[in-house]
């Protein structure tokens, strides 16, 4: 709580004010200028703490204003049949489907695969571990261009891994390349998420489990797993909203092929430059499926927070 | 038929805390008391096998659950050993009888379904708990979680009972109650029995047996009669109020 000087001043002030007789004593005169001296001191504070709440206050709309521009020009400067015919673009439909598709692929991926290290880095103390753990985050400081580049040198033509593939073969510019893409760039929060979801659940249920005998499978599955759902929910939710947005990494190793590697956001790219109504028209459908999936995340970590995953 | 004795000798550290604790158990229960960071709940973990102590040698009956001389170390999950932490674990997203269920799966002792079905009626009907069998663990009293905690950990036959500050989460009223039933139904138990406690009204009702924890350390171990006749140290004369 906010200390209030004028709160815990006035109501003396007042009473003692008040209560004083008519032909007042040098006591009462004195007592009297002193209340007047106060009283003017808190105007001072009054005035003080408007004027620095309103400064406070302009700051943060500044920024919200700011904030909020590009999403009301957005969907302030497009009609219903502009959005409509936004749509209609040719572009449109095939982004759209492969958008869904490489993003269905590469969530299974990184759920599937993306439990059991956040299972690991949870459970162990280990000094190396915290190592490996800054190095699954560094895809989400990194520029997406750099994450392109590095993608192209680890799984590209001139990889070594390369000499893997079959004659004539290269991954890049392929929908698997935007798949491994988007892995690469959204990975990080679904681990992130699950890890820290598991180390909220109370170790002692964990030993419990153990002490009759339970499995390690069996203690993720039947333990941890259901405790820290609404965390790991909340995790893929924003794992996939990365991946739907993947721009620059896709670009660069898999490319802007029609059908192929061209997925929402490179659709987006290549309309502005023929038709700024589609464009348009595609922002919007991902930033109304970005807020749905963001009001998701928000209600399950709320939920979380309740339950306090019974620790 | 006469219950295994439990043994352990533990010396080592645990994080900042020199250990050297000697204990042995029979049927029944014994009291570990000892002021907060003695190492009373690092004691019951390395029981459990859940810490290691770096020398020292535990034993239930025959059989060795640790030993560092010649390398033995029995994994948690097959010690044996019934464990009840403070408070009392039970899996909340399950219900009560699902709770036990659990345990009698993953002790793999059960059998088929039905066996396990009939295992877990039995546990609790035991402690007077079928009228709760289909509520939520996270929706129970702190008296119904703790008979529902000593039930699944008695519904795999352990061979040694384990059991964190049994009685901190209850008020005085419920306290004596609590503390009652736990006397009665741990001393009719035929296994071992480590209690760790804080509260000396709960270690007079509880403990036959009584070892003093300071600082790691076991000082003094005997009956209360026994510690209070001999005060071994500062902590143990105010702690009985003698």
């Amino acid at each position: 709580m906010i200390f209030d000087p004028t709160r815990s001043v006035l109501p003396e002030g007042t009473i003692r004010e008040g209560a004083l007789p008519a032909g007042a004593t040098r006591e009462g005169t004195a007592r009297e200028a002193a209340n007047g001296e106060r009283a003017t001191r808190e105007r001072a504070l009054r005035r003080r703490q408007r004027f620095e709440h309103g400064l406070l206050g302009l700051a943060a709309a500044l920024l919200f204003a700011f904030m909020a521009a590009p999403l009301v020009g957005l969907f302030t400067t497009a009609s219903w049949p502009d959005f409509l015919a936004g749509l209609a673009h040719p572009l449109v439909w095939p982004a759209l489907r492969l958008s869904l598709v490489t993003t269905a692929a590469s969530l299974a991926c990184v759920v599937l695969l993306g439990t059991p290290l956040a299972w690991l880095l949870a459970r162990s103390e280990r000094g190396w571990l915290r190592l490996v753990e800054t190095v699954l985050q560094l895809p989400i400081v990194i520029p997406p261009a750099v994450a392109g580049i590095a993608m192209l040198l680890a799984f590209g033509r001139r990889s070594l891994l390369a000499a893997l593939y079959p004659a004539g073969w290269s991954i890049t510019f392929t929908t698997t390349a935007v798949v491994l893409a988007q892995i690469f760039v959204s990975a990080p929060f679904f681990v992130q998420a699950a890890s820290s979801a598991f180390r909220r659940i109370d170790p002692h249920l964990i030993l419990v489990a153990r002490s009759f005998g339970a499995s390690p499978l069996r203690v993720l599955w039947r333990v941890a797993l259901p405790l820290a759902a609404p965390g790991l929910w909340a995790g893929a939710l924003l794992s996939w909203a990365r991946a739907l947005g993947e721009f620059g990494a896709t670009l660069m190793f898999a490319g802007n092929l029609e059908g192929r590697t061209q997925t929402l956001p490179l659709a987006i790219y290549t309309a502005l430059e023929a038709d700024l109504r589609a464009a348009q028209s595609l922002s919007i459908v991902l930033v109304l499926l970005a807020l749905v999936l963001l009001v998701g995340v928000r209600t399950l970590l709320a939920a979380f927070d309740r339950v306090g995953a019974s620790r | 038929m006469t219950a295994p004795r439990l043994r352990a000798r533990l010396e080592g550290r645990v994080g900042p805390l020199p250990l050297h604790i000697e204990l042995e158990c029979g049927a029944g229960p014994l009291v570990v008391v000892g002021p907060n960071g003695a190492g009373k709940t690092s004691l019951l973990l390395l029981l459990l096998g859940a810490l290691q102590p770096e020398r020292g040698r535990i034993e239930l009956g025959e059989r060795v659950l640790f030993d560092s001389a010649s390398g033995v170390d029995v994994p948690l999950e097959a010690r044996e050993l019934g464990y009840v932490p403070q408070h009392y674990a039970l899996f909340p997203q399950l219900s009560v009888r699902e709770n036990i269920e659990f345990a009698l799966t993953s002790s793999g002792l059960a059998g088929p379904r039905a066996a396990v079905q009939e295992r877990a009626r039995a546990a609790l009907a035991d402690l007077q708990l079928e009228a709760l069998a289909g509520r939520r663990a996270a929706a129970l009293s702190g008296g119904e979680k703790q008979r529902v905690a000593l039930a699944r950990a008695l519904s795999v036959r352990p061979r040694a009972l384990l059991l964190d500050e049994p009685l901190a989460a209850f008020d005085i009223a419920a306290r004596r109650l609590t503390r009652a039933f736990l006397a009665s139904y741990l001393g009719r138990l035929a296994i071992p029995t480590i209690i760790v406690t804080h509260d000396a009204a709960d270690a007079h009702a509880l403990g036959q047996q009584i070892v003093v924890l300071e600082a790691g350390r076991s000082v003094q171990s005997g009956s209360w009669a026994e510690l209070a006749a001999q005060p071994a140290s500062d902590f143990v004369r105010e702690f009985l109020r003698v």
